[in-house]
């Protein structure tokens, strides 16, 4: 039964629960193995048991959940892929893990991640990298590297990862898989361990786009403990288009050309898709978003800034680690930062904490933020031409472990595409369009504020024409 | 500078009011004072990883109540900033407070301006074991997180005042003012008022603004009057003898009455504000003004004004009652009681009833009833009783431990009145139960009556008329 079952999707899998043909304490005690026996360093902490019962007539019917680390979840370690929170269980579980837990998704595990979301390559974790399936020598991404290279792998049915400047989405396209990022406020960040506070949204990492619509479907809405959360307008609609007749795709000229880095292969792959697009009734245009080019050092400033003033609650008073001897309090905390965080970690609070400074705010944070502004205007004027921009995901496919560990500017340029969404607050989708040197690469869908239903819809349909083949992954993957 | 130059204090005061809310600022749980450590506390108010802060609609609302009181703008959108700096009572490294923006600007209170109100949270309460109670030598140091996020009103004033009388007056008269609108219970001693003072000195006639020094931990009034003094005398001496004057932050030692300076690593903080990202701005809705211009009742100085010129009091009485609520609805009740007695002789007497009070305390929670209080006071002017008569008729009634059955007594009014049976009885009572002094008044001494007449109001909870008391007193003893 396992390897037939183990090809579900996660909406299939539900469906055959909700059938009779399937039985939810089965399934997850067979993704628990599996997920138990993870060679890829994808998990921190799996369940040891299936839960007491799923409530009957569940939508989401028992179906496994993996959990970024970074969500809050009671009882259960929530480190934030970070040595300062080692062991740290907190006393609450995150809104959006609580409403699919309650939708009838249980927690299976908690995935790897880059230390408090800062990374690209889930190499800056305290509990070591995470491992791509498709080459095991490679990076799955990051920061949701875990959560990636999990669903990718076979290991859990689905994962939820967050976004911050492209966290989900490059691990999905380094991965061959879909993710998510939602328009910022669709979901509650109550319970996400915060790194930037303007910029973190909750969204899935899943093994195609029913599964990711399905699983956002459970996950929006206003939160009461979420000032910046927002009533979601309508129903997350199940995708269902097969062509895209009538739909206008906008390519950003700043977003695919040599700026941005990016790779002939993925090139040639985006290029493909672009045709197919074409294929399936879309008409593609050429765009323009002019401030685009300048997110990237303008997410820099903005992002670094909020997460300096985030972190500083862990300050080896109340939980966590805390170094001390019997030094006096400055000491103790310099001491316990200087041992709990990483060094992405400390190099992003002092970048944050230098651009707050007094006399270099406006310049610097000031000067960052009239830059998002104009970015998210850029979007607004180009949605007015067109319905989607769609770009590569990111520049290049998964590169080896340690190829770019040691410059952070590089790995920063891994985000070149899918920051200005993130500054502009809008949802925006990858899907794998294909393989470039074996490994998938990523089309990156981004849509207007709250478009998400269209949004899913339009990739599905480049979904079944790309008709992407994600099971070397789970069989082992090509470096295995 | 010649030491014949003349020096005029320049003074401007930093207020921090604790909000009476039933919860916190940013969380659901109840404000508190001397419970037990940490026992109201939950993950937001401990800054745990990933919670997020969640506006308290009636902090706003009293924020707004505060600003019209002080007859503010209030700003239609304000905005909430992260003020950063670590110390161990502040759970998540930064402050929530605001900045830029703040809910209320530019105000008066008297001759004071206000330069703006804005809305934060309070931070928690460090407990040093050791002889400094200072954490940077203390054996051991503990967190008590009950008070942090408790919400908290800072107002900020102009530099409009000119001495330590004058600043300990003002702020005597905001206090009222926060008080009378139900805000906050604004004790200095319990921390619920906190005042630092903003000090310079210039020659008397210049407009421009020395050097100032900030004063901190003055906690009751009279350590505000004293620090100041001590800081504007420090700062003429300075400049007297040809020094100048540092900006800095001093600490007001109330057991020596001294100020000490504080700089130190600790104070050389650069906060790093910027908007806090996990709220939206403040809306203050045309609603929200409504309900809070509403909720306003009477200001203190309003009060008294009408009280000197509806009642004719005097200016000074107009105030001491005004600016204790407490004591000016008493005051009103009694007029209102249709006793007949004059305000003014009301007003009088209040002194009286004062005196007899514990301090501060409220006479409505005394035996008294403003409507036997009113009638006493007509007695006396009508000279039914005399004046010493009279402070012995009120101590009597302030003694009464009896239940005060309002309701009855208006009631009760007109049917006494017109059972003269049942107040001969009453009378007839209080002359078996003193025989001394109804011998003393048979002799003529009609200071005797005042034990009488206190005996039957009490009877009657002050329904009885005096009149009426001192007819059939004379009646009954035949004279």
């Amino acid at each position: 039964m396992s390897a037939a079952v183990l090809e579900l999707t996660a909406a299939a899998a539900a469906a055959a629960i909700r059938a009779g043909e399937l039985d939810a304490t089965e399934l997850f005690e067979l993704y628990r193995a599996r997920a138990a026996a993870d060679e890829l360093n994808a998990f921190t902490w799996v369940a040891d048991q299936p839960p007491a019962s799923v409530a009957a007539g569940a939508p989401l019917a028992g179906v496994p959940l993996g959990v970024k680390d970074l969500f809050c979840t009671e009882n259960v370690p929530s480190q934030s892929g970070s040595r300062i929170l080692e062991g740290y269980r907190p006393p609450y579980t995150a809104t959006v893990v609580r409403q699919l837990e309650a939708a009838g998704a249980p927690l299976l595990g908690k995935t790897n991640q880059d230390e408090f979301a800062m990374g690209s390559s889930n190499e800056n974790s305290a509990y070591g990298p995470v491992l791509n399936p498709w080459d095991r020598a490679r990076v799955p991404g990051g920061s949701s590297g875990g959560s990636a290279a999990a669903v990718a792998a076979g290991l859990v049915p689905w994962a939820l990862g967050t976004d911050t400047g492209g966290s989900i989405r490059q691990p999905a396209a380094f991965s061959g898989i879909v993710g998510l990022k939602p328009t910022y406020g669709a979901c509650s960040r109550y319970g996400m361990i915060a790194f930037a506070s303007s910029l973190d949204q909750a969204g899935p990492l899943t093994r195609d786009v029913t599964d990711a619509a399905l699983l956002l479907r459970h996950m929006v809405g206003h939160d009461p403990n979420d000032s910046t959360s927002l009533a979601f307008p309508g129903e997350i609609d199940l995708p269902s288009r097969h062509d895209l007749r009538g739909v206008r795709l906008g390519v950003p000229e700043e977003l695919i050309g040599a700026e941005g880095g990016i790779e002939p292969g993925v090139r040639e792959r985006f290029d493909a898709a672009i045709a197919l697009a074409e294929g399936l009734g879309a008409t593609v245009s050429p765009c323009t978003l002019p401030h685009a080019p300048h997110a990237l050092s303008a997410y820099y400033i903005i992002a670094p800034a909020e997460a300096s003033a985030n972190l500083s609650r862990f300050d080896g008073v109340r939980y966590g680690l805390r170094v001390a001897g019997d030094a006096d309090l400055t000491t103790m905390y310099s001491r316990t930062r200087a041992q709990g965080f990483g060094a992405e970690v400390k190099r992003r609070i002092m970048l944050g904490t230098y651009a707050l400074s007094s006399g270099y705010y406006d310049a610097y944070y000031g000067t960052a933020q009239r830059v998002r502004t104009r970015i998210a205007q850029d979007f607004r004027a180009a949605f007015d031409q067109v319905d989607f921009i769609v770009t590569p995901t990111a520049p290049s496919v998964a590169f080896e472990l340690g190829a770019k560990s040691h410059d952070p500017l590089a790995m920063y340029l891994n985000d070149y595409c899918t920051v200005p969404m993130s500054l502009a607050g809008i949802p925006a989708i990858s899907i794998p369009c294909g393989l470039s040197e074996g490994l998938p690469v990523g089309l990156q869908l981004a849509g207007p504020a709250f478009s998400e239903s269209r949004l899913l819809d339009a990739a599905y349909a480049l979904e079944l024409a790309i008709g992407f083949d994600g099971s070397p992954a789970r069989t082992g993957g090509g470096g295995a | 500078m010649s030491a014949s130059v003349e020096y005029e204090p320049v003074i401007g005061l930093e207020i921090h009011v604790q909000l009476k809310t039933r919860t916190k600022m940013f969380c659901g749980c109840e404000l508190s004072f001397g419970d037990p450590p940490n026992v109201h506390t939950c993950p937001r108010c401990l800054g745990l990883p990933g919670t997020l802060p969640v506006i308290n609609a009636q902090a706003v609302h009293y924020g707004i109540m505060i600003g019209l009181a002080l007859g503010c703008e209030i700003a239609p959108r304000s905005q909430f900033h992260r003020k950063n700096y670590f110390y161990p009572d502040l759970p998540k490294g930064y402050q929530i407070s605001q900045y830029d923006v703040p809910l209320c600007s530019s105000g008066q209170l008297g001759d004071v301006r206000i330069h703006r109100v804005h809305l934060e949270e309070d931070a928690a309460k460090l407990v040093h074991a050791g002889a400094s109670g200072r954490i940077h030598s203390a054996d051991r140091s503990a967190v008590d997180f009950n008070r942090s996020g408790t919400p908290l009103a800072e107002i900020v004033t102009e530099p409009d005042l000119h001495s330590a009388d004058d600043a300990r007056e003002w702020l005597n008269l905001l206090r009222t003012t926060l008080r009378a609108i139900g805000v906050s219970d604004v004790n200095m001693e319990e921390g619920s008022l906190r005042c630092d003072a903003n000090v310079s000195v210039r020659p008397v006639g210049s407009t421009e603004l020395g050097t100032k020094t900030e004063l901190k931990n003055m906690n009751s009034f009279r350590f505000l009057a004293q620090g100041i003094k001590a800081e504007v005398d420090r700062q003429v001496d300075l400049l007297r003898s040809g020094r100048p004057v540092l900006q800095e932050t001093l600490h007001f030692d109330p057991a020596s009455g001294r100020l000490t300076s504080m700089r130190s690593k600790e104070e050389a903080h650069d906060y790093r504000y910027f908007p806090e990202p996990d709220l939206v701005p403040l809306v203050a809705t045309d609603e929200m003004l409504e309900a809070a211009r509403a909720a306003l009742p009477e200001l203190p100085q309003a009060r008294a004004e009408r009280f000197l010129t509806r009642f004719g009091l005097s200016d000074e009485r107009s105030r001491e009652l005004a600016f204790r609520p407490e004591l000016a609805d008493f005051f009103e009740s009694a007029v209102e009681a249709g006793e007949g007695a004059e305000p003014q002789a009301i007003a009088n007497w209040m002194q009286a009833l004062v005196e007899r009070l514990a301090d501060g305390a409220d006479p409505a929670e005394s035996p008294l009833e403003p409507r036997s209080f009113a009638a006493l006071v007509r007695m006396v002017s009508d000279r039914t009783v005399s004046r010493d008569a009279g402070r012995e008729v009120l101590d009597i009634l302030l003694r009464e431990d009896g239940s005060r059955a309002t309701i009855v007594e208006r009631e009760g009014l007109g049917a006494l009145s017109a059972d003269e049976g049942g107040l001969a009885g009453i009378v007839a009572a209080a002359l078996a139960a003193d025989p001394d002094a109804a011998a003393q008044v048979r002799a003529g001494n009609m200071k005797a009556m005042g034990p009488l007449v206190g005996y039957v109001m009490r009877e009657t909870k002050g329904r009885a008329d005096g009149g009426e008391i001192n007819r059939l007193v004379r009646e009954q003893l035949g004279i």
